[in-house]
């Protein structure tokens, strides 16, 4: 092994990206025609690719979206936030209410862009609502939004009078379809966009630097001239924005909302790709690249074992099985036997 | 110095505890010995009432003026348009004009079901009218409710508990539903039926009851295949991936037989996708249940072709079981199930829609 070789295996987005060819490879040995695209065309005649890989892209954006704002939270606070899920029931539901109204027949009321908006906002304002418990009251972030994942559904259900409004519009499908002419998933292009917009962030502002300083040492940071209350709040509006994209890509896949079900455990799926990240959980250094990569790999491990006829109930034991084995493996004592072992194998060749 | 008041104080605290603890331990039997002694007063009483059957709720007719009042667990309003038609029909029903002082408990889960319908019994409620989440694990705290001389009336969904234990049972028969809905599907005359089947939550009577008459009937034809069948509980972000599954790999298929109308929707969602065509005479066929506006305005549209009715307005029978043992009645039928059609989209008519969808 090259030293540069080396450096790769020691960084972080070695793990996700190790997982993902070890599925892949997976695929490959059982059954080839996993990875085969085929270009056809949906009811509407649009060109449209389709393929377990597709899929993965398509389902596997929902979760790369908010991995982005859940590894902020993780960052800074040292915490997760497992509300997200009820949090994305109120984004839809308030995209739908102002989309179609109540009673309303399912014509739009309001341009597309207006309902997002206002669900941006509150998502934004439930964000802040976690982040001032997190960030002010000093509160575990998963007692704090427990809170939201407790009640976030009913809300949802209140906002539209527990009704269930249907968006008739054939333009409000595109978000999570396709748009007329690009034969590739829109969320895709929306978790691009997201994550373009973070990576920008993240390189001209000093984001990135103050939330790791925070996650490291609040009050070291905080003696530094850093505002923790405010850096750890802010993580919380961010995922909050977050949500708000995931919402409206949830609704637009069926034109309308099921409170109960909608985007429900998206929050285990969205942690486990931080933890898949290789990131700390317990809060500082983190690489927003190697969480959204996880994302995709736990929507390969969804896809595989759908196409393995699993019984969906029981993926959740998989998925379980994986957090197992990367705890196990993340564990520092693991790791430098491992390390130790890969640095004496080296010595003898 | 601090740091020892402190001490003092959790030293004292633990102390408190523990003797709390004990407290507790001690207090156990005694509960205990307390329940036994009930549970035999409950036998006697039993026995009593039997008696006192046909005179049954004498004292309560005699307050004619006072409120009934009623406890109803049911499960999530929000779990589907079936449900939130069923809550509202409930809440129409059940209210101060009709006589009733209702109290409203609601959960997905048969153990949070559980712990509500104690909570009632507690509460002394004269009815308690249950729409249980899983079929099994009632029978105690049903044998809790008749000790307390609370009628129980199920609605909805049947469960494994003895007969003795309720008053009646409102029920859609689901295994009815599902042999209905197989019926059609065997006279659309198909050379060979290679099926999607999307199950609802496994272990609900309306999962059992619809799935029992299609495993029966694959089971018996050899031209009847299940492509796949998976439980995407009732969701249709989970139909849709199924599907998209199947799609994916290649496996042909031209039924679509969904246990509710969202996962239906979740199918025909991934079908669009990938242009495969659903309908009357067209490539795929559809099959939902429950009977939404919207699904039926789907048949209307010849975009789906079946969908089975699962009637949820069960409120005016309750009410009508609950008025006969006021006046001292007696029950003769035990279960009362609810007429229930299936619509056919070849036939369907927009007056159905209106009079149906819920």
């Amino acid at each position: 092994m090259t030293k540069k070789k080396m450096v790769f295996a020691s960084r972080q987005i070695f793990i996700p990206i190790a997982a993902l060819l070890l599925l892949a490879l997976f695929n490959l040995a059982v059954d080839p025609s996993f990875f085969k695209i085929t270009l056809g065309r949906n009811s509407a005649g649009d060109p449209v690719l389709t393929g377990y890989l597709m899929t993965i892209l398509d389902y596997g954006s929902e979760v790369a979206i908010l991995a982005i704002g859940m590894t902020l939270v993780t960052a800074a606070c040292g915490g997760q936030d497992i509300s997200v899920g009820a949090a994305v029931a109120i984004a839809g539901s308030v995209i739908l209410r102002v989309l179609v109204g109540i009673g309303g027949d399912g014509t739009l009321q309001a341009p597309i862009i207006v309902g997002f908006l206002a669900a941006c906002v509150v998502a934004m304002l439930f964000g802040a609502f976690n982040g001032v418990l997190v960030a002010i009251f000093n509160i575990q972030p998963m007692v704090a939004t427990l809170i939201l994942y407790t009640a976030g559904r009913s809300i949802a259900a209140w906002i539209n009078n527990n009704e269930l409004p249907i968006v008739t519009d054939k333009t409000f499908t595109y978000f999570g379809g396709f748009i007329p002419g690009i034969p590739i998933p829109t969320p895709f292009f929306l978790a691009v966009i997201c994550i373009a917009i973070t990576l920008l962030a993240l390189r001209f502002t000093t984001l990135g630097l103050y939330t790791q300083a925070v996650g490291i040492n609040a009050s070291s940071s905080r003696l530094n001239g850093l505002n923790p209350v405010f850096i750890k709040w802010l993580s919380f509006v961010i995922l909050g924005l977050c949500v708000a994209v995931v919402g409206l890509i949830k609704t637009s896949r069926l034109s309308t909302i099921n409170y109960s079900v909608i985007a429900k455990d998206i929050e285990m799926d969205a942690i486990l790709a931080v933890a898949l990240g290789g990131n700390v959980l317990s809060g500082g250094k983190f690489n927003i690249m190697a969480s959204i990569v996880g994302a995709y790999v736990i929507q390969f491990l969804t896809t595989t074992l759908y196409k393995f006829n699993v019984s969906s109930d029981a993926l959740p034991a998989y998925k379980a099985v994986v957090v197992i084995l990367l705890v196990v493996l993340s564990a520092p004592a693991i790791k430098d036997k491992l390390m130790g072992m890969v640095k004496k194998q080296k010595g003898v060749g | 110095m601090k740091k020892s008041t402190i001490a003092v104080m959790l030293t004292a605290a633990l102390a408190a505890a523990s003797l709390a603890g004990c407290g507790g331990g001690s207090d156990a039997p005694a509960t205990q010995a307390a329940a036994t002694t009930a549970a035999e007063a409950g036998a006697e009483k039993e026995e009593q009432a039997e008696d006192a059957a046909d005179a049954a709720d004498a004292p309560e007719q005699a307050a004619d003026g006072e409120l009934i009042k009623v406890g109803i667990i049911n499960n999530d309003p929000n779990e589907s348009g079936y449900r939130t038609a069923n809550d509202a029909d409930l809440k129409k029903m059940f209210c101060e004009e009709n006589g009733y002082e209702a109290s409203f408990a609601y959960s997905l889960k048969n153990d949070e079901q559980i712990t509500a319908a104690q909570k009632f019994i507690q509460d002394e409620v004269d009815y308690l009218l249950l729409s249980a989440a899983d079929t099994s694990g009632w029978d105690s705290v049903l044998k809790d409710a008749q000790d307390a001389g609370i009628g129980v009336i199920l609605f909805d969904r049947t469960i494994d508990a003895s007969e003795d234990l309720y008053l009646a049972s409102i029920v859609s028969d689901m295994a009815k539903e599902g042999e209905t809905a197989v019926t059609w599907l065997a006279g659309q005359n198909l050379d060979s039926y290679n099926i999607i089947h999307l199950q609802g939550v496994m272990g609900s009577a309306a999962q059992q009851g619809r799935t029992g008459a299609l495993d029966e009937k694959v089971a018996a034809e050899d031209s009847w295949t299940l492509v796949t069948q998976q439980t995407a509980e009732w969701n249709s972000e989970k139909a849709q991936q199924i599907v998209q599954s199947v799609i994916d790999s290649g496996t042909e298929f031209n039924v679509i037989y969904a246990e509710n109308d969202d996962m239906a929707k979740g199918a025909v969602a991934a079908l669009d996708k990938a242009n495969i065509s659903h309908g009357v005479g067209k490539d795929v066929i559809i099959m939902g249940f429950d009977c939404n506006k919207w699904a039926l305005q789907e048949l209307l549209d010849q975009n789906w072709n079946y969908d089975g009715q699962c009637n949820p307005f069960q409120a005016a029978y309750i009410d009508e079981v609950i008025k006969k043992v006021q006046k001292g009645e007696s029950i003769t039928e035990k279960t009362i199930i609810m007429d229930e059609k299936g619509f056919d989209a070849s036939t369907i008519t927009a007056d159905d829609v209106e009079n149906y969808g819920i």
